[in-house]
């Protein structure tokens, strides 16, 4: 996917003056936050559980080369192909060689961002591969002129039922219909036909078991049984840092994987995937493939952001982050939208392009409380700016200022009668009503509010004030 | 013998709100405590330290321990740069194992107002009184990094007359993230669209908190969509009624 990280203030600002989207980003905390508070308040002993997770994901990743061998060893065993691709690109040119040798024409799609991680779908078509996006979400993101998902769980979470009915009606050629399960009807009518004659099914993976050699997928709507049963071949693509070692690696995740994303207990299709078709089975693919990418992912490995590398994909990152909830998915830039892609959109494509990403966040703390991984997410955006800051990377003006801060904050004799100063100057602009409307070389404070300013002197000039007095007394 | 605290006024409240650090000093005097105030202590390093520079950050917390190591407590009425004291500098200091050792030395003797004053000072009753609905914002950082929650509930149920009405999402930052609210100032004003309208909602007359940093945009906000009423108030002005 192409990245527009770089734009991402100019983004933000038209996101945030978009009326419709600002009451779509309405339904987040509506209905993901307010969903996983009930599902974690309804689990016994979650602290407990959450932690006997992160530590199976620290165990996994310590030793990622071990269980990598171990998967594809026992993934060929049972008849799958493992393929690896370092970059990207190498992982999108996999997928078509695979479509190339089993000649296939025709592909559908269940969800899955590493696809859009490597640009997938124009990979194919370039190949003259017809690609369909089969989860509903991502459907609607397709016939809207390949438009990129904004959320990593919930594609379309930017658009309105509205939007979507007009688009329907366009696209279908059909009466407009605002009724959800008969828009879902019409969506499963034009999807169906896709279904039962494509000849590739692509795939994430949530995970995948290294013991069993399978691959674990997480979905609601019933589309990735038919990409992973009814093609002759079947792909799963995603990310080296996904393999767990056991099933009970995978039953521990999972009981926080549904939760922590939309407050399921459980989602409605939960599938583990092991080979292709064997003989006497009835149904199947012929061919099953597992494209592991790297992608930036193994140089977090023993590094400052290796945490990282514990994420599973939830979302609820980006579901509490204030941010995210006013500005939406898109203004990011790049596949991995909020808190998690702060961090790893600028580790994959590097800080020159991403200046934005770890600066812009409040560091609430937010993210990092409701992360089932519990992946420090602010700290990890710290280091981040820690690294802006060492490598001089912030605008010149800004990294001025705070060398004459740190300078007199380092400097009680200069900062005293500085400060003293400060307060007399915005008690004069201040006037009457104590505040100022406009005060320059701050506009980026009172462009949008108002900055109430002292009334009286400094503290340390009335404390000693005090203290004199008392003496005296 | 009174026990002595050493207060940390915290850079902002210093110049922008000194009634602030003064209503500490009344609260803490008047549950026995000697109050010093070292007058070279100036930030806590929280602007560097969440901007990446490690140096300056180091300096500061070299700083701070030079200046309040030899009290018995030190408070800052504020969460978030006692978050920044308490919670990171042991990141700050982790490879400088004798300033790591003189840090874990007074850690447990470090607190947020509201905390130290109700587990330590077991305050009983307020000198302050407040008419009225008054409604309070969980800041991030006290909340998330120092757990305080209860604390200041139960100091404002000591004011006479006041009455607490919880406004929806208290615990929802208010966008302010410090220099964030300078070089995002429009996402930031947005999220503190949100704040305003759950603190209006609840029609209580002020809104109280434990940070000036939220007061400021809270305020700053509020004002300039033109709501001249709802009172922006720290918890220690509102417990020693003095504004």
């Amino acid at each position: 996917m192409e990245s527009q990280t770089l734009h991402f203030k100019a983004r933000a600002g038209q996101k945030l003056a978009d009326q419709r989207l600002q009451q779509n980003l309405k339904k987040l905390s509506a209905k993901f936050v307010t969903g996983r508070a009930a599902a974690i308040a309804a689990l016994d002993g979650f602290e407990q559980i959450r932690d006997a997770a992160v530590n199976r994901r620290n165990v996994a990743l310590k030793t990622l080369d071990v269980w990598l061998e171990r998967f594809e060893a026992e993934a060929q065993r049972r008849g799958a192909t493992v393929l690896w691709a370092q970059t990207p690109q190498e992982a999108a040119d996999l997928v078509v060689q695979i479509a190339r040798k089993h000649d296939c024409k025709q592909a559908i799609k269940s969800k899955s961002m590493v696809s859009e991680e490597i640009g997938l779908n124009a990979a194919l078509e370039a190949a003259d591969v017809q690609v369909t996006e089969t989860d509903l979400g991502e459907y609607i993101l397709q016939i809207n002129g390949n438009e990129p998902p904004s959320h990593i769980i919930a594609p379309v979470v930017h658009k309105d039922k509205e939007e979507i009915a007009d688009l329907f009606a366009r696209t279908h050629h059909t009466p407009r219909k605002t009724d959800i399960p008969e828009m879902t009807r019409e969506a499963r009518e034009v999807l169906r036909a896709k279904f039962l004659s494509a000849d590739m099914g692509i795939t994430g993976g949530n995970f995948v078991v290294a013991e069993t050699g399978s691959v674990a997928l997480v979905t609601n709507e019933g589309n990735e049984g038919m990409c992973t049963i009814l093609p002759r071949v079947h792909v799963a693509v995603t990310g080296v840092e996904k393999v767990l070692p056991t099933l009970e690696d995978l039953a521990a995740v999972m009981r926080l994987l549904p939760r922590s994303a939309t407050g399921q207990t459980i989602s409605n299709y939960f599938s583990v995937l092991t080979g292709p078709r064997r003989e006497g089975d009835r149904d199947g693919p012929e061919h099953m493939y597992v494209v592991l990418l790297d992608g930036g992912r193994t140089s977090l490995v023993g590094g400052a952001f290796a945490e990282m590398l514990r994420c599973i994909r939830c979302g609820a990152c980006m579901n509490h982050c204030p941010v995210y909830q006013k500005i939406g998915g898109h203004a990011y830039g790049w596949v991995y939208p909020g808190p998690m892609g702060s961090v790893l959109t600028p580790s994959y494509q590097g800080l020159e392009s991403t200046q934005d990403l770890p600066q812009a966040a409040t560091l609430c703390g937010q993210c990092q409380v409701v992360c089932p991984m519990k992946i420090p997410l602010p700290d990890l955006l710290r280091k981040m700016r820690e690294q802006q800051f060492e490598r001089e990377m912030r605008p010149g003006m800004e990294r001025w200022a705070l060398r004459l801060w740190s300078y007199a904050a380092r400097h009680p004799w200069l900062y005293r009668p500085g400060a003293r100063l400060a307060s007399r100057i915005l008690r004069l602009m201040g006037g009457e009503r104590r505040r100022v409307q406009n005060l320059p070389g701050a506009s980026g404070w009172t462009a949008y509010r108002d900055l109430p300013v002292p009334s009286q002197a400094t503290f340390k000039q009335q404390f000693a004030q005090r203290a004199k007095g008392k003496t005296a007394g | 013998m009174k026990k002595r605290v050493g207060l940390f006024i915290t850079c902002l409240a210093d110049v922008m709100r000194p009634s602030i650090p003064m209503a500490a000093v009344e609260l803490l005097e008047s549950a026995h405590f000697e109050v010093h105030v070292p007058m070279a202590q100036t930030c806590c390093g929280q602007p560097a330290y969440n901007s990446g520079d490690h140096r300056t950050t180091l300096a500061l917390a070299e700083k701070f321990l030079d200046e309040f190591e030899s009290f018995d407590y030190v408070v800052a009425p504020s969460g978030s740069c006692m978050g920044t004291i308490k919670t990171h500098y042991p990141d700050v200091l982790k490879d400088q194992p004798d300033l790591l050792r003189r840090f874990a030395a007074i850690q447990p003797r470090l607190f947020e107002l509201t905390d130290f004053l109700v587990r330590v000072a077991h305050l009983t009753e307020a000198p302050g009184a407040f008419e009225g609905e008054v409604t309070y914002h969980d800041s991030c950082s006290g909340l998330r990094e120092l757990g305080i929650k209860q604390q200041p509930r139960q100091l404002l149920s000591l004011v006479p007359g006041l009455s607490l009405c919880e406004m929806e999402q208290c615990e929802q930052c208010c966008g302010f993230g410090g220099a964030f609210a300078v070089k995002y100032g429009n996402i930031s004003a947005a999220i503190a669209d949100d704040k305003c309208a759950n603190i209006q909602a609840t029609k209580a007359r002020a809104v109280v908190l434990g940070d000036l940093g939220c007061m400021m945009q809270i305020e700053g906000r509020l004002r300039r969509q033109g709501d001249d009423t709802t009172q922006v108030l720290h918890i220690a002005e509102v417990l020693t009624g003095k504004r």
